[in-house]
């Protein structure tokens, strides 16, 4: 440790590189001026100016140096360390010098391109560069690391992006354990009719993609389950799963569906967005996979009053075991996926929508098991009082780009929406208006369907619909509710009498959101999402390596982009099981344990959990491999003996100094 | 000559650094006043490291970190914050004028809050005239 804070070694030749980069710097700042003033101070062996410091040539000019001169501490001053610092370091590593003896100045984006030539450009150039040798002083090597990773790889959530993640590794036979929270795997997608923009069945195409998981022989499917704990860091994650008891013997049960069968008791089904019922023992949906019901304890009438006992007596395989106990597993993997999806937003608090007091109006999802064959109606569309309706209103954008739920854009709600009204005239034949504030149709075969429903005499209404009430102004035409809503095209307030409306709802965050990130230590986005490494550069990643996440539960979008993270997450979890190991940022605290106080300030503040206290020792102690270097630590430590590799406490006094004496 | 003042400006590597970069690639132009610290998150910063400043000859200090909720290290931010404000007290208790110290987040594609950031600061740190440190020091004597 002594290294990170000791007075730097005797023999220090520092060599500086200040790049022209054509004429980008050395038209602001004099280049040369900066070199040779680099050359007086007593540190520096050698400083050169060249065109390009980043060609091959300006890095032989380095490694010349290094190989002849023994230089053996390097500044270079050309652009911003986040473009060309891993370039210079892997010139240094050539030269057989430790990659972590180079410090860049930043003259470029923070001072040629921000201020106008002359003097005062290139005197700052000069006090950057002086901040730059003073702190390369103190810079000492640091050792790399790389860590095993375990050939297993957990994925947390089977709706689509589970499915594809988990079948992409699997196929390449590597083992996948697969924790899905329902009876069932599938999600979202199973409880849709069809599917825009192409209108496949949806189950058509999710049920074999079910079944290729349920034959997989590298995939361990644990349905009824959740992750409870994660401990352990990439390449080497411990966790532990609670299967919940489904009191039916997974091993006995052959999913004939007697159980279900004689069940004497009901309960609004899940699945069917509470629209219809189930029995008490239950499988979710009839494509469940795995095809085993569960009995849901709160509503099973011998549990409740210790009375009943049907399905066991019909059961022939003997599956039913009422003395069932949650089960906890523990699980080694390497890499995880997370795939836990999205909930859809509840519009009750819209109330002059009239949802939950008006019967015609439904949320999206309840549209979708509505119009599902499967559905609590068989596929037909009815009102409360069994009617057909003739009309049908389809409102946008309810809890999205609301400032009072949620201000982003819900992505797929314009598209599902033109689906209703396709759906709807299919079945009906009846009326359909849009409700709609922009329509946003920006996917690929996305403009044509929306231009195929526009062509089906559907009626576009641009505005923000103000309140639905049931006393509607047209009696004779039988229809029960009044929308109305301001039209931004033509001017002015319309009143639309319609027999159902369908709220197209927001997709948010999971409720227990929270509690997942707490697990995994994931950040979350300002909208409640799980947050991604970089918005654009890596939207699988996360900040805890070797966690990855897909489809909606990092942002609301459309089952190809699901389908397409989720391939993306699975390569990179393949990548790390192929090569065996993981390179870990070699950025770290380090506590020196002579001037540890053991106040544990440091353990609480840790974001990764990567600081523990040693009670033999007693002494505070940083787990490398989990550490990301943010130096939070380091600067609440009240005896200063955290410490950051490459951002000591000597490093960053010394480079102060620099730049201003 | 007129009075130039040196400030120096501690930025988080992820969004503020990124900023100060981005300021630079769409050539907007700023004070050539503030040199730039780069940190790893604005969390990291050390109270020592305002105070050094301050000592070696700094008119002015600057600490940018993300805007809250976007620190890469999920919280880091709102620690500076605490830090921040706690220091401040300390500074202005050590005669250094409010001013003279500043907070204030960046995200990476902000970078006219960055070179707003530094004018701004620059100014001010302009109008107070230089920091002198002899007088602070025999102030700061007396009060330890
Ligand atoms: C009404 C509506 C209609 C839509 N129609 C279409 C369409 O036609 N075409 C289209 O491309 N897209 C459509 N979408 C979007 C589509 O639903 C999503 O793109 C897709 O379902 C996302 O899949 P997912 O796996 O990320 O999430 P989900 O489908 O939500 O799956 C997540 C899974 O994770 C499980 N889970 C959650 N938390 C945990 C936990 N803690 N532990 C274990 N398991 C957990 C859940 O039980 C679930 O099975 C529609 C969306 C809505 C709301
Ligand atoms: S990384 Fe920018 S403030 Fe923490």
């Amino acid at each position: 440790m002594s290294i990170l804070k000791g007075k730097p070694d005797d023999d220090i030749k520092i060599g500086v590189y200040v790049c022209h980069c054509g004429h980008n710097i050395a038209s602001t700042v004099d280049v040369e001026e900066v070199a040779r003033r680099a050359k007086e101070l007593g540190e520096v062996s050698v400083a050169r100016d060249y065109v390009y410091m980043c060609s091959s040539k300006g890095q032989n000019l380095i490694r010349q140096d290094i190989m002849q001169l023994g230089i053996n501490r390097v500044v270079v001053a050309a652009c911003s360390p986040r473009l060309y610092e891993q370039t210079f370091q892997n010139v240094l590593r050539e030269s057989g010098l430790n990659p972590y003896l180079l410090q860049v100045a930043n003259i470029r984006e923070q001072c040629a391109w921000l201020h106008e030539p002359g003097p005062l450009a290139t005197e700052k150039a000069n006090r950057l560069v002086k901040g730059a040798i003073k702190r390369v002083i103190h810079h000492s090597p640091i050792e790399e690391q790389s860590v095993p990773v375990f050939p297993a790889t957990l994925v947390i959530g089977g709706g689509i992006a589970g499915i594809q993640a988990a079948l992409e590794i699997a196929n390449s036979q590597q083992i996948v354990y697969l924790v899905e929270r329902e009876p069932s795997i599938g999600g979202h997608m199973a409880q849709f009719d069809k599917t825009f923009p192409t209108l496949d069945c949806s189950a058509c195409i999710l049920t074999p993609k079910m079944n290729e998981v349920a034959r997989n022989p590298y995939i361990r499917l644990m349905t009824y389950s959740e992750v409870v704990e994660v401990s352990g860091y990439v390449g080497n994650f411990n966790v532990k799963v609670r299967r919940k008891a489904r009191y039916i013997d997974e091993d006995k049960c052959v999913g004939c569906g007697i159980c279900v069968e004689k069940c004497p008791w009901s309960t609004e089904s899940e699945f069917d967005a509470d629209l219809g019922v189930r029995k008490a023992v239950y499988t979710p949906f009839p494509q469940a996979i795995p095809n085993i019901p569960v009995i849901d304890k709160e509503r099973c009438v011998y549990f409740l009053k210790g009375k009943c006992r049907a399905c066991e007596k019909f059961c022939e395989a003997k599956a039913i075991n009422f003395q069932q106990e949650d089960l906890f597993i523990e699980l080694h993997v390497g890499a995880i996926i997370v795939a836990t999806g999205y909930d859809v937003f509840d519009p009750t608090p819209i109330s002059q929508y009239g949802y939950g007091r008006l019967p015609n109006v439904f949320t999206s999802l309840e549209f979708e098991r509505l119009c599902s064959p499967s559905g609590p109606t068989g596929g037909q569309l009815k009102l409360a009082d069994g009617r057909e309706p003739k009309s049908l209103a389809v409102i946008h954008c309810v809890g999205s780009r609301d400032q009072n739920y949620n201000a982003y854009c819900s992505r797929v709600c314009c598209m599902h929406s033109l689906k209703y009204s396709h759906l709807f005239k299919e079945k009906t034949g009846g009326e359909v208006y849009q409700i709609y504030i922009d329509m946003r149709c920006t996917g690929k075969g996305y403009e044509e369907f929306y231009e195929r429903v526009q062509g089906e005499h559907v009626r576009f209404i641009r505005g923000k619909l103000a309140t639905i009430t049931a006393d509607s102004p047209d009696s004779e035409t039988g229809e029960k509710l009044s929308l109305s809503c301001e039209d931004t095209l033509l001017g002015g307030l319309v009143n639309i009498p319609v027999d159902m409306a369908v709220l197209c709802v927001a997709l948010e965050p999971r409720h227990d959101a929270e509690q997942v990130a707490q697990i995994l230590r994931l950040g979350r986005s300002r909208d409640g999402f799980f947050m991604e490494r970089h918005p654009k550069l890596d939207p699988v990643a996360t900040m805890s390596e070797g966690i990855f996440i897909v489809g909606c539960c990092q942002g609301p979008k459309d089952i190809p982009d699901t389908v397409a993270q989720a391939s993306a997450a699975a390569a990179r979890a393949l990548a790390m099981i192929v090569r065996g190991k993981m390179e870990t940022g070699a950025i770290t605290a380090a506590i020196d344990e002579t001037l540890c106080s053991a106040c544990k300030v440091c353990n609480a503040l840790c974001p990764y959990g990567a600081i523990f206290f040693d009670e033999v020792s007693n002494v505070s102690r940083v787990n490398r491999i989990l550490c990301k270097g943010c130096n939070v630590c380091g600067a609440a430590c009240p005896s200063g003996a955290i410490s950051t590799r490459n951002f000591s406490e000597s490093q960053i006094l010394a480079e102060i100094e620099g730049v201003l004496v | 000559m007129s009075f130039e003042p040196k400030i120096v400006a501690f930025l988080c590597n992820w969004c503020s650094y990124a900023g100060a970069d981005l300021a630079g690639v769409s050539r907007y132009k700023c004070a050539p006043n503030v040199m730039s610290i780069r940190l790893m998150c604005s969390g990291g910063l050390e109270p020592s490291f305002v105070l050094k400043a301050f000592k070696e000859g700094a008119d002015g200090v600057l600490v940018c970190g993300c805007n809250l909720g976007d620190c890469h290290y999920t919280d880091g931010n709102y620690k500076t914050l605490m830090r921040m404000t706690l220091l401040k007290k300390l500074t202005e208790q050590l005669g250094i004028e409010e001013p003279r110290v500043r907070l204030q987040w960046v995200c990476a594609s902000c970078a006219e809050d960055f070179t707003n950031a530094v004018n701004r600061i620059t100014e001010d740190v302009r109008a107070l005239g230089p920091y002198k440190k002899e007088k602070v020091e025999v102030e700061s004597g007396k009060n330890t």
